[in-house]
């Protein structure tokens, strides 16, 4: 809490937001704050409209999978113990327990008149994800939120145009969760008989090239950051 | 075959026409699919199409060690490939809290400015191309040639350069501006007046160049500024006003050419902007012609940052690059007679580097407008969730608001204006 900017504008958030804040935190210099779902457009209606806040640019707006937070594909420290294998751990990604939901929808905002930058996020518990838009609040979400429902599955209650956004025409499922493979179910060729583009399932198979590796023990681990409070 | 009925009422029908204006039309910038729906001449709706350049990016980061997706960046916006690392390499070494060396701080923000030249050389040429103008393609073509050779010279790639790294810049600049050889295709007298401006260092080419570039802008300047042709495409098509170009999330010189004075080299800066002397310039009325003219002095005030860095580098020379090897690779020759150089080489080959827990936002003022990193790690390897938050994307959504009651050529002008390209919007 070195910079007076970030002290000034997490207090006017806090009395803004009042119990509609979750919780709020100042790490490396950026101030993220938590809202509940359901309150994300009343809070967003108060962070663009106050007057000591302005916020008054959603610069970006994308969704978070949190299936495998945390997760590394091989762990080193039995490894150490029972001897290195080369073998990656591609048990099923499980929801760790603490996380309060799976996905999460992060706003970026910018105050053009108090230069100062904030991340709301919200985590969604819902199946599916459903969360209210904020296509009234900032025009430029459309396209945001239509890509974070194309890549996540993420619903948008009152998008008045949710379609699919950067996948294929006739695309299933939704690319960026964890859970869908990299490499994708299908693939399209050139079909010389049927003299057209056709989907078939795909036949390359993916491999783990560099395993996921977690070690706390690093030289730049970071100080905790500081929670400034915790409703 | 007509229909009975049609004879029984004698007003036809006037029903909206569909165009489908590329993804293969030549002033679709790329891979644009825009179905217009039209009333006559007149747009009334215009609805993009876009992902057919999709590639993952963002996905496919999450899957290999950090260093490894710097190449990816490159890829994005294909034509300021420099600065997309930069917002990357920022983002990391935000998460580590690691500040590279001054030295390389002024050579990235040397070549970020190259960059925006490069890159407002090309929107020029092919903006003035989709409306009529097709002299100042090959103008702009020109120059860019010469930017082209510096990528090369320092990264060893025309393009895709891969030169900024967590840490500093890969390399130092060369000593020596790489020259032509004579071949077949050039003769030694044509060689020898290519090279005449490449014989000293590549900072003495980069200053020549500096010094050259302001009157090569004039030059673009005659043929476009008070061109009586140009004007009418351009003046008063596709205004936003200050208030609407807020609520669209417009960035950059979109933003700028409405009026609101914001740059982020100047608000929120980054490596050594707060010690360079550079203006900011900003359009009045909102119109494609002022963001032409915030474009072109754009341009200008580069090649005055590009003559201070060039200054500054020539008289401090320094370490380009981090001496910490759990981060940078180690020198070559280390490697071979010393072990753990050799360790270090071997694990930040493999492995990497992990970074710890958190999550961050960096942004740099990329030629097309803000270009955001947002990078969460979980403190693996790898990052565990990218987001590029790509300055085009939003300006291409605000197509429709920007292009209704516009006639169907303006809009070809309207495209170019926002300088689009796909690489960054789809991702």
């Amino acid at each position: 809490m070195s910079d007076p900017k970030v002290e000034i504008i997490t207090t006017r958030v806090s009395a803004c937001l009042g119990t509609r804040l979750v919780s709020q935190i100042v790490d490396r210099g950026e101030l993220t704050i938590v809202v509940r779902p359901e309150d994300i457009l009343e809070c967003a209606q108060i962070l663009r409209d106050d007057e000591a806040l302005a916020f008054s640019q959603l610069m970006d707006l994308s969704g978070i999978d949190y299936l495998s937070y945390g997760q590394a594909d091989w762990q080193t420290q039995s490894a150490t113990d029972s001897g290195f294998s080369r073998g990656v751990n591609r048990a099923q990604a499980q929801l760790p327990k603490d996380r309060p939901g799976r996905f999460a929808v992060v706003y970026h905002l910018l105050s053009l008149s108090f230069n100062f930058r904030i991340r709301m996020k919200a985590y969604l518990h819902d199946d599916p994800p459903r969360i209210d838009s904020v296509v009234g609040i900032w025009a430029c979400a459309d396209w945001y939120e239509r890509e974070a429902f194309d890549l996540f599955g993420i619903l948008f209650n009152s998008h008045p145009d949710l379609r699919r956004l950067l996948t294929d025409y006739g695309f299933i499922g939704h690319p960026f969760r964890k859970d869908f493979p990299l490499e994708g179910y299908v693939e399209v060729r050139y079909d010389l008989d049927k003299k057209r583009v056709v989907y078939q399932p795909v036949t390359i198979e993916s491999r783990v090239l560099v395993p996921k590796v977690i070690r706390e023990d690093n030289q730049f681990a970071a100080p905790r950051p500081v929670v400034e409070s915790d409703a | 075959m007509r229909r009975h009925d049609q004879w029984l009422n004698p007003m036809p029908e006037i029903r909206n026409m569909t165009l489908n204006f590329g993804p293969q039309h030549p002033a679709a910038h790329g891979v644009l699919r825009l179905i217009l729906e039209m009333d006559g001449e007149v747009i009334e709706r215009a609805d993009p199409h876009i992902g057919l350049l999709h590639r993952g990016t963002e996905k496919l980061a999450e899957s290999k060690p950090f260093n490894q997706s710097i190449g990816y960046m490159d890829r994005l916006d294909y034509v300021s490939m420099m600065c997309n690392e930069h917002a990357y390499v920022l983002a990391i070494e935000k998460l580590l809290g690691v500040t590279p060396p001054v030295r390389a701080q002024y050579i990235r923000v040397m070549f970020d400015e190259i960059t925006r030249v490069l890159n407002h050389l090309m929107w020029l040429g092919a903006h003035g191309l989709d409306i009529g103008a097709m002299t100042i393609f090959l103008y702009c073509f020109r120059e860019r040639e010469d930017l082209m050779d510096c990528y090369e010279a320092v990264s060893g790639t025309r393009m895709h350069a891969t030169y900024y790294r967590p840490g500093g810049v890969y390399r130092d600049l060369p000593d020596q501006m790489p020259q032509y050889a004579a071949s077949k295709w050039h003769s030694a007298a044509e060689v020898a007046k290519l090279n005449d401006g490449r014989q000293g260092s590549m900072l003495d080419f980069i200053d020549a160049f500096a010094d050259r570039f302001p009157g090569c802008v004039d030059e673009y300047e005659t043929l476009l500024t008070d061109n009586r042709i140009w004007k009418q495409r351009t003046v008063d098509i596709g205004i936003v006003s200050p208030e609407r170009a807020l609520q669209l999330g417009f960035t950059g010189p979109m933003l700028r050419g409405s009026g609101i004075e914001w740059d982020l080299r100047k608000k929120q800066p980054y490596e050594v902007y707060p010690k360079l002397d550079f203006d900011i310039p900003i359009g009045v009325n909102g119109d494609c012609y002022d963001r032409y003219l915030v474009r072109i002095e754009e341009m200008r005030q580069s090649a005055r940052i590009i003559k201070q860095c060039v200054g500054w580098l020539r008289e401090n020379p320094g370490p380009v690059i981090l001496d910490d090897h759990k981060l940078t690779p180690p020198k070559r020759e280390d490697m071979k007679g010393n072990m753990e150089s050799l360790i270090h080489h071997f694990k930040l080959f493999t492995e990497g580097y992990c970074a710890p827990a958190g999550e961050v936002y960096t942004a740099v003022e990329h030629p097309k407008g803000e270009f955001g990193i947002y990078l969460v790690s979980d403190g693996a390897n790898k990052p565990y969730r990218l987001k590029v938050r790509a300055a085009g994307f939003a300006h291409l959504a605000a197509i429709n608001e920007m292009a209704s009651g516009h006639m169907l050529a303006d809009v070809v002008a309207i495209i170019g204006t926002m300088d689009v390209v796909f690489g960054e919007i789809d991702r």
